[in-house]
């Protein structure tokens, strides 16, 4: 009866107590939606490679040999010899191998030389392999298969040629090589979007008249080379895979100890990790951000109650003449606040499922951050029962009020 | 020597705070079964000495007993019990929860008191059976009690006193809200349920045409004297 008579009670002043919810309903949305947006964005970055089991590099920092290997930032502090790529190839752990060569650019962005197995071995999202949008694999030796964000930004279409430039932000082309766009990676969310993608040898081909950095006097003719043997001398990285998960340490182990030249390997989710905990704290100011939000919400609610309480002294008269104490009094409004608080919860959720339904395809497709829709985890859960106990406690002071006006006033408010 | 629905003695009553108004009774009784009209203006003290007699204050000095049960000896959360078990009121006017049905504010003083609740037997049907007697129209009870007229609310309001007939009816000024012509009808539907109940009747008004339909009529400047104190 009190439960129904309270929720009549609200009903009954429809409007502010909607907006009041609306309010608590929107900082909830915005709270968990930042909050999804967090975890998705956590989890395709932890996702940006999966199914490599090692990556192998110069010896140096595992978050810096991520950092180039993967997300082409930075630069490597040596190369790995074509013997030693050999060596590890033919270890028996070894399932495949697919080596990488940095170092060149076209505008913007980086130009990955790699073999065509590149594309079957890459996995980013648990599992998923790259697709093409348009066009076909590295076939012949200047084919250029670039990614989503680089066709995308400079407007590029099969067929068309690029000029691939020497080291990066340089002003020395290969204009003497150019390459044609053979396929279009489909979008990943991934550093492939902003990768050109050329085959190993082709990075030997340019580099075919350059010595220590520079240039040769002569340039050998596009024909010449197509005949040269384009076997690299070194590689800048190698993702591994192994044949069994529990050769990883094995493997990393033999790696690591390499007599021939200083070698690392790393497994990428452990540098992942480590990589997140340096940018993780832009999620700790997200987070703070939301909370704030939450927190103005409830304050706005306990405004509400504490502004309502001098037009329901009439109210409160009555139910302390037919017997009410000031406990059920306070306990009254203590209920009025928690229903809302419920109410605003519940609506917040809806919007929130409803703003991911809309939103998640288009989040995907331009940010690579794939939210996944599924029930409350049982953090989001606990942080929405947190709320509705937070609003049970800021209307602890309205309730005050209430109760020593209620005392006060007795029955006999006149209005 | 019948046991008095109502008994004051010797109480002095100051409330807190700077307007130091305070109020002294030094002997009134209220009959088992009687009706007693007290006469007053406003500012006479009776909004005061109703508090008092609700038990929602309590005398700074002196005794008062509602129903041979002092409320100085009760603690707070036991005189908000024996309110509800044994006092119905009826206030000037407001006296409904406007938002609710008209049933659950007949039935709401027994949620308060299990006592009064097992004596109204089954509540909504005492409820409906007080309704009719009272002269409100069928179906009255599922209505919203915003939307009844003043004098339909007054009688919604006799209805919730007297369910399961407290012992004593506080009524504040009842007819006030009401022209004349209800009035009349007003009270004599109020009398005959109080008589039905055997409760006694403590009736607070200015109006002293209201006495014939008492037992007694007692001016409040004979039993109270009020003085306000300047801070």
């Amino acid at each position: 009866m009190i439960l129904r008579l309270a929720t009549q009670s609200l009903m009954a002043r429809a409007l502010t107590v909607g907006m009041t919810v609306l309010a608590i309903a929107l900082s909830v949305a915005l709270f968990l939606g930042v909050e999804k947006v967090r975890t998705g964005a956590r989890a395709s970055f932890a996702d940006t490679i999966s199914g490599t089991d090692l990556i192998v590099g110069a010896r140096s920092g595992s978050v810096q040999l991520l950092l180039y290997s993967v997300f082409r930032i930075g630069n490597a502090t040596n190369n790995v010899t074509w013997k030693s790529y050999q060596d590890i190839a033919a270890r028996p752990e070894v399932e495949w191998i697919v080596p990488i060569s940095l170092g060149d650019s076209h505008r913007q962005f980086r130009v990955m030389g790699t073999t065509p197995v590149f594309f079957e071995h890459y996995k980013y999202r648990g599992g998923r392999s790259l697709g093409l949008a348009a066009g076909h694999g590295l076939e012949s030796l200047y084919d250029a298969v670039i990614g989503a964000e680089v066709a995308a930004s400079l407007g590029y279409a099969i067929g068309d040629p690029i000029i691939l430039s020497h080291g990066l932000a340089s002003f020395t082309d290969h204009q003497d090589q150019p390459f044609r766009v053979a396929g279009i990676v489909a979008r990943t969310g991934t550093p492939v979007d902003r990768t050109v993608i050329v085959s190993l040898e082709a990075i030997e081909a340019l580099h075919v008249d350059w010595q220590s950095g520079a240039r040769a006097g002569q340039v050998t003719p596009a024909e010449v080379i197509r005949e040269m043997d384009l076997t690299p001398t070194a590689i800048s990285a190698a993702l591994v895979g192994v044949k069994s998960r529990l050769q990883i340490f094995g493997l990393h182990r033999w790696i690591n100890e390499y007599p021939e030249e200083p070698l690392m390997a790393i497994l990428p989710g452990v540098a992942l990790q480590e990589l997140w905990q340096i940018v993780g704290v832009a999620e700790t100011a997200l987070i703070g951000v939301s909370a704030m939000v939450v927190v103005t919400a409830l304050i706005v609610m306990m405004a509400m109650i504490l502004a309502s309480l001098d037009e329901r002294r009439r109210e409160m008269a009555i139910w302390r003449a037919m017997g009410a104490g000031p406990v059920t009094i306070f306990g009254l409004l203590a209920l009025e606040a928690t229903l809302m608080a419920v109410a605003g919860t519940v609506v917040g959720l809806g919007l929130l499922y409803l703003g991911l339904a809309a939103a998640q395809p288009w989040l995907d497709a331009t940010f690579g951050i794939w939210m996944p829709i599924g029930p409350p985890t049982l953090r989001e859960a606990s942080i929405l029962a947190g709320l509705v106990a937070a609003a049970a406690f800021v209307c602890l002071l309205p309730a005050l009020r209430a109760y020593r006006l209620s005392l006060a006033d007795g029955m006999m408010v006149r209005i | 020597m019948t046991e008095s629905a109502l008994a004051l003695s010797d109480v002095s009553f100051a409330w807190p705070g700077r307007d130091g108004f305070s109020l002294s009774c030094p002997s009134f009784r209220l009959a088992a079964g009687e009706s007693v009209l007290l006469l007053g203006a406003s500012g006479s003290g009776k909004s005061t000495l109703l508090s008092l007699v609700c038990g929602i204050v309590v005398p700074t000095r002196g005794r008062i007993a509602v129903g041979g049960i002092d409320l100085g000896g009760l603690r707070a959360g036991e005189r908000d019990r024996l309110r509800a078990e044994r006092i119905g009121i009826i206030f000037q006017q407001f006296n409904l929860l406007t938002y609710a049905r008209v049933a659950d504010n007949i039935l709401l003083p027994l949620r308060f008191a299990p006592k009064r609740r097992a004596r109204a037997r089954n509540g909504p049907k005492e409820a409906a059976r007080l309704c009719g007697a009272l002269g409100l129209p069928d179906g009255v009870m599922r209505k919203t009690a915003g939307r009844l007229s003043v004098g339909q609310q007054q009688r919604v309001a006799v209805a919730r006193a007297l369910i399961g007939a407290p012992s004593l009816i506080v009524a504040d000024e009842p007819t006030s809200a009401l022209d004349t012509a209800t009035q009349d009808s007003f009270l004599d539907l109020l009398f005959a349920q109080v008589a039905e109940a055997g409760s006694s009747l403590l009736m607070v008004s200015h109006d002293e045409r209201l006495g014939q339909f008492f037992d007694h009529v007692v001016r409040i400047e004979d039993i109270v004297t009020t003085a306000r104190v300047a801070a």
